[in-house]
Parts: structure tokens; sequence; C-alpha cells
């Protein structure tokens, strides 16, 4: 198989795009990706400050990797988890990413915030895990992004995570859900920070292939929590209508995007407020985070929280 | 051919020259969810591997709180 673009022997098969590409044109073929999806939603601009939340794994730091190439202004956040060795390993990942790049790293502990690690706000909620995770980092990210005077919120959703959410909710008919995702999410409220997905153009295995050939050092380890979830299973079932039909996934979000987001985005009336507790912002009076702490701290016996 | 697979980390032996398309379908595994590793290259699904090759099949697939 040979490069689509210099003729040498191929590094990647590209079936969406029906190409194939040798490393250092895949590079910039992935870079050229980055590129579009910020320049087409406008997701932000040199000189604006830009928060990269990293886990460890190979899109967030892939992400950062591209934009700090780009030459962006960029931190990173990354938010420790609490869940044993896996979240050990992922910050060590990022610490050694963020040395041998000269970037700042941000870290903040769930644990500090909510009262308890995932492991034990999995036990007190009785809901999936993922649940109060999923929860907990798109809070944080945006206080944090508030405290540090970010101007905007970029994570390394790509593809496969946007096309997975999507079926997920449309196969529940998530109708409130589905005006929300989007590449670029913009601040409808002066506490809520735009947030952003540069990656969202490119899939899961073309971000494993740009860290794996730029060298990044992530995490390949899953998750403990992850075995199972719904999220992987509609993943696993996307990737075998694409086996099928390569291009299906792309066809799937890209088409949501174009065509029926915006009816959807028309319909939704969401009046946002400031949360009575923390002052962040919620659709109800008490925001969902100040619930789960209270729910993590009744748990608890009214202790304090674990710092 | 020794194939290296992740989570859980554990080794097959593939015998013959193979092509590694037909090694991910022995396996079945969807192109599409593996990085196919052979030292510090990538190779592609039409690439004939040897019996004395050594690969690693790297899962993509990352999932939970997405």
């Amino acid at each position: 198989m040979k490069c689509r673009k210099c003729g040498a022997a191929a590094a990647l098969e590209l079936r969406r795009h029906n190409a194939a590409f040798c490393a250092p044109d895949f590079l910039d073929f992935f870079r050229n990706q980055v590129r579009e999806a910020i320049r087409r939603h406008k997701m932000f601009a040199r000189g604006e400050r830009v928060l990269v939340a990293v886990s460890g794994g190979k899109d967030s730091l892939a992400l950062w990797d591209v934009l700090l190439d780009e030459g962006y202004d960029t931190t990173g956040l990354y938010l420790d988890l609490g869940i044993f060795d896996y979240s050990v390993e992922s910050k060590a990942k990022c610490e050694a990413f963020a040395a041998r790049r000269g970037a700042t790293l941000l870290v903040s502990r769930v644990a500090d915030e909510v009262g308890a690690p995932v492991p034990v706000i999995k036990q007190v909620t009785r809901r999936p895990p993922c649940s109060g995770c999923g929860l907990s980092k798109r809070y944080l990210m945006n206080r944090v992004a508030l405290d540090h005077g970010m101007d905007v919120v970029a994570t390394g959703h790509n593809l496969d995570d946007e096309a997975a959410t999507l079926f997920g909710s449309v196969m529940h008919w998530q109708t409130e859900a589905l005006p929300r995702q989007s590449p670029a999410l913009p601040s409808t409220h002066p506490k809520l920070v735009r947030r952003v997905k540069p990656l969202y153009r490119l899939s899961e295995r073309e971000a494993a292939a740009y860290a794996f050939l730029r060298r990044i050092d992530y995490i390949v380890e899953e998750c403990p929590f992850a075995h199972g979830a719904t999220s992987i299973a509609h993943k696993e079932i996307l990737n075998r209508m694409e086996e099928a039909s390569p291009g299906a996934k792309h066809n799937f979000l890209f088409g949501f995007l174009e065509k029926a987001r915006p009816v959807f985005e028309r319909a939704a009336g969401v009046v946002l407020q400031e949360c009575a507790r923390c002052g962040q912002v919620t659709t109800g009076t008490v925001c969902a985070f100040c619930k789960l702490a209270d729910q993590v701290k009744r748990a608890a016996g009214g202790a304090a929280p674990e710092r | 051919m020794k194939v290296v697979l992740r989570n859980p980390r554990r080794e097959v032996e593939v015998a013959g020259n193979r092509r590694v398309k037909d090694v991910l379908r022995d396996l079945d595994i969807l192109p599409e969810t593996v990085l196919v590793i052979r030292g510090d290259d990538l190779v592609t699904p039409d690439h004939v591997l040897r019996e004395d090759d050594v690969i690693e099949l790297r899962p993509v697939m990352s999932g939970g709180a997405i």
C-alpha cells in the first residue's frame, strides 16, 4: 500500500477517505484536520488562553501536542479522579509530557472538590461510575477555567466519541441532549466557558496513530471502570457498521451536525441561572455537582470532605 | 510470528507468512479498533508478516465518561 501523497510505503490506511499515508504525510493530514476544525467552528484565536483537559490518554495528549506545535497559548489540566493505579499512572504521563514540552499543567483532585474520589462516588450514588465521573469532570473543567481566566476549554473528544454519544442519545431519543452535542459550545452565560473539541474530525484510531508516530508516551490501559460501559458497547456497534461501510461513523455524525442539530437547537429553550450554593451555572436551583457532593457527604455521615 | 495483544496483555503465536488483514480476521479483530505495530512502525493491512516477526495489536478504543 502506497502513500497517496508521496508514493512511499504507507503506515496507515484510512478507508473512509479511500486513502493511505506514510508517517510524515499522515501527521500533516492530522494537523490539517485539527486546523480545519478550529477554523470552521472559530474555536479559538491566537492570543486566547486555551485550557486543554488532559487525561494521559492518546486523544488529549495528541491534541495538546498539536496545539503546542501550532503555537497556541495552552495550559493543561489534569483532573485526578482517584481511580487507584490508573490515576497514578495517567497523572505521571501528563506530568512527563508537560515537562518534556515545557508546558504548564494544572492538577485538580476530584476528592478535594466533591468530597470523595470516583470509586467512592460510584458506591455512594449507585449510578454507573462514568456518570458521576463525567459530571465532576465537566463541572471542574469549567470552574478551573474560570478561576484561571481561560477563554476556552479544549477536550480530546474524537469522531468515535462523538458518534457514540450521538448514537446513545438517539437510541433513547434524549432530544434535550442533541442541541448540546457540538464540536464547539459557545459561552451562553458569563460563568460558562466556551468548550471545543478540535479532534472531532479524526477517528480514535487516527488519534492513536498520531500519538504513536509522535512517540507520545500515553496510557494504553483502559480505565478499570470503563469495562462494560455503554459508550464502549456503542462504539463496538458503530465499528461493525464502519467495517461494512467505511465512512459510516463520519456520515452519521456530520449528517447530524449539518442537517439535524439546527432543528433541535431551534426547538430548545434552556434558561441558565447560577447555583444557589456554588454560583456555577445550572438549569435548576442547585446544580448537579452540589447535589452529588451532598450525597457523598451524607454517605460519610456528615463528615467534612476528605482532603 | 508472535502477536502481542493488550488489555489484558497476552501473546499468541500465528504460523506462516501472513497478511496483516488475514491475521486480524483470524483473531476476530476489526482493523478499525487497533494499531498494528511492528517495531517503531505501523503497518497496513496488505503488509505480509514473516514467521519471525513480532507485532503488537494495540487497542485504540477508550470509553466510559466521554
